[in-house]
């Protein structure tokens, strides 16, 4: 897989992205961090988030303008969250200022900055963290600018004291009061010389008037000094500026001041290490967050009051306010996909481990179940912000797994062998009507009904018969989507090339399918032909006449391959209401519809993992449910849901029962496909074929049944593996219990079975199978 | 091995007529090989895999040389 690719595929996923409130916040405060600290009554980890980004935490903790509940999505639903007053309990906590000893290596630019408020300290302690000697100059003898302006029960000058400390004792920052800085007479150093003699300068002189300053730097209209608002830079080179002298009187904010130090401070960094002064800088300060978070279904919460407004929240109330918050994120895909969170991750860093173990070249392939155990339903593209599709990336990865030979054989063999019988002499049929020899339609049933109820194969196709003038064509095989969803694109294409030489044989006809997969195949991979379902047929042409059934209510489950056949989930749902029905629906369907589990091959690849899918989704909804897949009823009815597919309500009899019946095991499907295609020959075109038979007898009681199909182990292979015992004499005996032993190796698979001969047949009583292989 | 060297007592080679005796056998898989000790015929080299094993250990093997 191409990285640029899996770049763009990472990118879609935005569950790493920052949440709003991080994002908002000009210097990125982890706010969902701080939150969780507090939830877990870790207020010292809550501290450390706010002061990683925030170099005045005293004083922030009390006067912040909280940019950051811009961005809260809380705010949809009632308010933000109260983050100034949650960050101030962390602050709370705080112990007296320490003096942090940084081995800093000097650097020989100097850097002016003139203004000590809060941009000017910030960028002061910046450019002194990254090694330039700072001189500050401030206008007054006390560091801290309008702050003072703040009522003292609001702002303690305490903490203003106590967040300084760290400037006073910087060996970096020279502090130089009662300076003001201009170009007039008086002002010693003047402006110019300041920007001559130092390598770069920061401006951070509050929001007066700058005028009169004489500094000789562009200003617009309103007087104010123009600043590069990406940057910071003046119309000076050297010269950055930013904080209220930005903002204006109106605009002053406190964490925007502090922003702004930053951002200049870099500025300064990039043109003092001729670095490009624009590049990449667009997560510097506020920007919209990327992360998608869905807030339906929360409920309203006021914020909650600080019992002692002076004191600010005690525990309790932080606790409760901290609770309130929705901890943005998205995973959308995760919640609705049993797959995706069996993984416990989300799709960015499934991607990335998908294209790991792609690019292994000795070592093991952990993802590989991970690969092999999607459906490819799409559903997550479907609820994706950015569409992203994980069953493309894992068809893909298993295509690139199939042709490197790294594709597990015990991933999809067993169902690759299915489709082989189902693609073979045993079940392909291709007939024109009898007594036509064009056809207009072409009825395809597809290897899945006519293997879990091929009377309605027979149904459909003489309702057909009467209905249709021009001929119907008949044409079994399958549509090869198990060796699509198991990688195997030359089984798939040779397939393919089959289907579309017997559809070109028949007259190019309509071709009219009854299981969803096969629609979906041929609509995307035989573009040339015109597809349609057999739903759509009965809605056109009317309900076979024996179509009746009593009323119930009835939930649709809409087959995963069919998401987006609008037209198709209108006929489904109309049909059901003309025979009286009442249809409830789930919360995810039509095209944000669930996969039953057989999709992909899941339930080959991950048996258990396909059990947990079909039960998420028959639990979602205590009524009966109605499909229109054979493969979506046998799975739901295996674990219990009295499921109806449609056609038990269009040709049923005794539905009721229907609903309850297990479906047939895999060797019956085998049995049910081959007498199907007899049973057409038989019944339609009256050709004289006997029923093959195997050449031994076999007793299966229906617990050694069970075993067999739940071992994936077929009749056919029990039966080679005891004709050949018994031509060879190859055999075990246990003579406890008198049975017989032995194995045989058909193709890729041992299988062993215990056998005892009886009557004129043998009596099965157990098999199992592996793949490693007996030599020596 | 106490389990399977029990089951060994019982299973005979029904062609030869003789008790399964350990032997050694290789074991392969996608091109990785290993010799193993499992009943064997000593005359003509019908091996038994118990149930327990097969669906046990070299399960777990198979799956492992799988994802190598
Ligand atoms: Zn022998």
């Amino acid at each position: 897989m191409d990285q640029n690719l899996l770049r763009q595929r990472e990118a879609k996923c935005v569950q790493e992205e920052p949440p709003g409130c991080t994002t908002a916040c000009p210097v990125h405060v982890d706010v969902r961090g701080i939150v969780d600290a507090i939830r877990k009554n870790d207020y010292k980890t809550g501290l450390l988030l706010f002061n990683k980004v925030v170099p005045f935490p005293r004083i922030i903790s009390r006067i912040c303008d909280q940019v950051c509940q811009k961005g809260c999505k809380r705010k949809e639903i009632d308010e933000a969250i109260a983050v100034n007053a949650l960050e101030r309990i962390c602050v709370d906590n705080m112990g007296e200022p320490k003096a942090s000893s940084m081995a800093i290596k000097a650097k020989k630019d100097r850097v002016a900055v003139i203004g000590g408020g809060l941009s000017g300290l910030t960028a002061a302690l910046e450019l002194a963290k990254k090694g330039y000697l700072v001189v500050l100059y401030e206008a007054t003898d006390r560091l801290g600018g309008s702050l003072w302006h703040t009522p003292e029960e609001k702002l303690p000058r305490r903490l203003i004291e106590d967040d300084f400390i760290q400037l006073k004792n910087n060996p970096f920052i020279e502090i130089i009061y009662n300076t003001p800085i201009s170009n007039d007479r008086s002002s010693n150093p003047a402006f110019d010389s300041i920007c001559a003699d130092f390598s770069a300068v920061y401006l951070g002189i509050g929001s007066k008037e700058v005028l009169s300053l004489n500094l000789g730097l562009d200003v617009d209209q309103e007087g104010k000094v123009v600043i590069d608002p990406l940057t910071l830079q003046t119309s000076h080179p050297k010269v950055f500026a930013g904080g209220s002298l930005y903002l204006g009187e109106k605009g002053k904010s406190p964490i925007t001041s502090i922003s702004h130090g930053k951002i200049a401070a870099n500025s300064i960094d990039r043109l003092l290490q001729k670095a490009s002064l624009t590049a990449n800088r667009d997560k510097e300060g506020s920007y919209p967050t990327l992360l998608y978070t869905n807030v339906k279904g929360i409920e309203p919460q006021e914020a909650v009051k600080c019992s002692d407004p002076i004191k600010g929240y005690n525990r309790e109330e932080a606790l409760k306010e901290a609770q309130r918050c929705i901890m943005c994120e998205c995973l959308e895909c995760v919640k609705v996909c049993e797959y995706l969170a069996h993984y416990r991750s989300y799709p960015k860093r499934y991607v990335r481990e998908v294209y790991n173990n792609l690019s292994i070249v000795m070592g093991i392939h952990h993802a590989n179940k991970m690969i092999n155990s999607c459906s490819l339903c799409g559903l997550c593209e479907e609820v994706c912000p950015n569409g992203l599709n994980m069953g493309e990336i894992c068809q893909e990865a298993r295509r690139i797994m199939v042709k490197r030979g790294k594709m597990p054989p015990s991933a999809y063999d067993f169902a690759l062998r299915d489709m082989a019988f189902s693609t073979g002499e045993k079940f392909v049929l291709n007939k024109h009507q009898p007594g036509f020899n064009v056809s207009r339609m072409v009825f395809f049933p597809g290897c899945q009904l006519s293997g879990s109820s091929p009377q309605y194969v027979r149904k459909i196709y003489k309702y057909l018969c009467e209905k249709i003038d021009g001929g119907v064509g008949l044409s079994l095989g399958c549509c090869g989507a198990p060796a699509d969803w198991a990688g195997q694109e030359e089984l798939f294409s040779e397939n393919l090339e089959n289907i579309k030489s017997r559809w070109l044989e028949l007259g190019k006809p309509k071709i009219i399918t009854a299981c969803p997969t096969c629609f979906k195949i041929f609509k995307e991979r035989l573009p040339q032909a015109e597809v349609d379902y057999i739903w759509r047929i009965f809605e056109q042409y009317g309900l076979p006449p024996m179509a009746k059934s009593e009323p119930r209510k009835l939930v649709i489950h809409d087959a995963c391959t069919t998401r987006h056949e609008d037209c198709l989930h209108e006929s489904i749902r109309n049909i059901l209401l003309k025979l009286g029905h009442q249809i409830e629906e789930l919360e995810n369907s039509r095209q944000t519809t669930g996969c039953c589990g057989y999709g992909g091959l899941m339930m080959f690849a991950n048996r258990e993992l396909a059990q947990q899918v079909v039960d998420r989704r028959i639990k979602e909804n205590q009524a009966d449910y109605l499909v229109y897949c054979a493969m979506c009823r046998d799975n739901f009815v295996a674990q219990g849901k009295k499921t109806y597919h449609l056609l038990d309500l269009i040709f049923g009899e005794n539905e009721q029962d229907r609903a309850r019946q297990l479906g047939p095991d895999f060797s019956q499907r085998h049995e049910n496909r081959a007498r199907c295609k007899i049973a057409f020959l038989k019944e339609i075109w009256g050709e004289n074929v006997a029923e093959e038979k195997m050449d031994i007898k076999l007793i299966i009681p229906e617990e050694a049944r069970r075993i067999l199909d739940d071992r994936r182990i077929l009749i056919e292979d029990v039966a080679k593996v005891i004709q050949y015992a018994e031509e060879t004499g190859n055999r075990l005996k246990d003579t406890l219990t008198g049975r017989y032993i032995a194995y045989f190796k058909p193709v890729a698979v041992t299988y062993w079975v215990e056998y005892s001969p009886q009557e004129e047949g043998f009596l099965v009583h157990n098999a199992y199978s592996h793949r490693l292989e007996i030599s020596g | 091995m106490n389990k399977e060297n029990k089951q060994q007592i019982n299973i005979i080679c029904d062609k030869c007529g003789i008790p399964l005796t350990p032997g050694k056998v290789t074991l392969s898989y996608l091109g990785s090989s290993f010799p193993v000790e499992l009943p064997k015929c000593s005359q003509c080299g019908l091996v038994f895999i118990p149930e327990e094993l097969a669906r046990g250990k070299m399960d777990q093997v198979e799956k492992a040389l799988e994802d190598k």
